[in-house]
């Protein structure tokens, strides 16, 4: 029982390096577009969430059940990031500055990841008519070149909630 | 290709670029992390396990003195209080 528990962690830790091996990068990569962290700086909050999504999908590899364990990480992501999106709506540099964090989360798993409208409105709990009509919004922000007005610190805000400047077509 | 499709492309490329640095311990934390996840999980389901085992024997002592099942004695009457 216990040499073959053994057996099962040891197995698990070598999957699960050689897998953050692989797909660490890009996973970072996306967290630190959510997060607005440039890229080329020290990336740190991104790589404080992406820890906690990788913990999470370690603690269930044994009953992923032919799940990707990439797909899972990018959806612990995406949930942690919808829970704590709020803490990330100044600008900091990076290259989705101009989008609040809800936009940056649509348009990171729609465009950067590719993952379908249908399963992103899943992950996220929305509609999936509402999904489109922040992406669609995203993408005209973004390519229009205006700067997003920066917010002032509210309290108690939701990561729902727009910037007064940003607020625009979003009912 | 649409002009939707351009746009999109436009803003994908935006995003794209070289990988930020991997620290190389993260494998390791995370690893480690829900290695902790794991074994707080297995530590629940025991005390659960043995709350339900302590519940079942509690029941089997208390059926076992108290014989719930056992009719009262239909040839005395019970006594009566509060008359």
């Amino acid at each position: 029982m216990r040499d073959r528990r053994a057996a099962q962690e040891s197995r698990r830790a070598r999957e699960f390096e050689a897998f953050v091996a692989g797909a660490g990068g890009r996973l970072l990569h996306a967290a630190a577009l959510l997060t607005g962290e440039p890229l080329t700086r020290d990336t740190a909050d991104a790589q404080r969430l992406l820890n906690t999504a990788l913990a999470r999908t370690y603690a269930r590899w044994d009953r992923l059940r032919g799940e990707d364990p990439y797909d899972r990480t990018r959806m612990e992501l995406a949930a942690l990031f919808a829970r704590r999106g709020h803490h990330y709506r100044r600008p900091r540099g990076g290259a989705l500055d101009r989008l609040t964090p809800r936009e940056r989360l649509v348009l990171v798993l729609r465009l950067y990841e590719g993952v379908a409208e249908e399963q992103t409105a899943a992950a996220l709990g929305l509609p999936v008519e509402r999904v489109r009509a922040i992406c669609t919004r995203a993408v005209s922000v973004m390519r229009s070149g205006v700067p997003r007005q920066p917010s002032p610190p509210r309290r108690g805000g939701t990561a729902a909630s727009t910037p007064a400047g940003a607020a625009g077509a979003v009912p | 290709m649409s002009s939707w499709d351009r746009k999109e492309d436009e803003v994908r490329r935006l995003m794209e670029g070289p990988h930020p640095l991997l620290p190389p311990d993260l494998a390791d934390r995370a690893a480690g992390r829900g290695q902790r996840i794991l074994r707080r999980r297995r530590a629940v389901r025991a005390v659960g396990w043995v709350l339900l085992f302590a519940a079942v024997v509690a029941f089997g002592v208390w059926a076992a003195i108290v014989e719930p099942w056992t009719l009262p004695p239909t040839d005395t009457t019970p006594p009566l209080e509060g008359w």
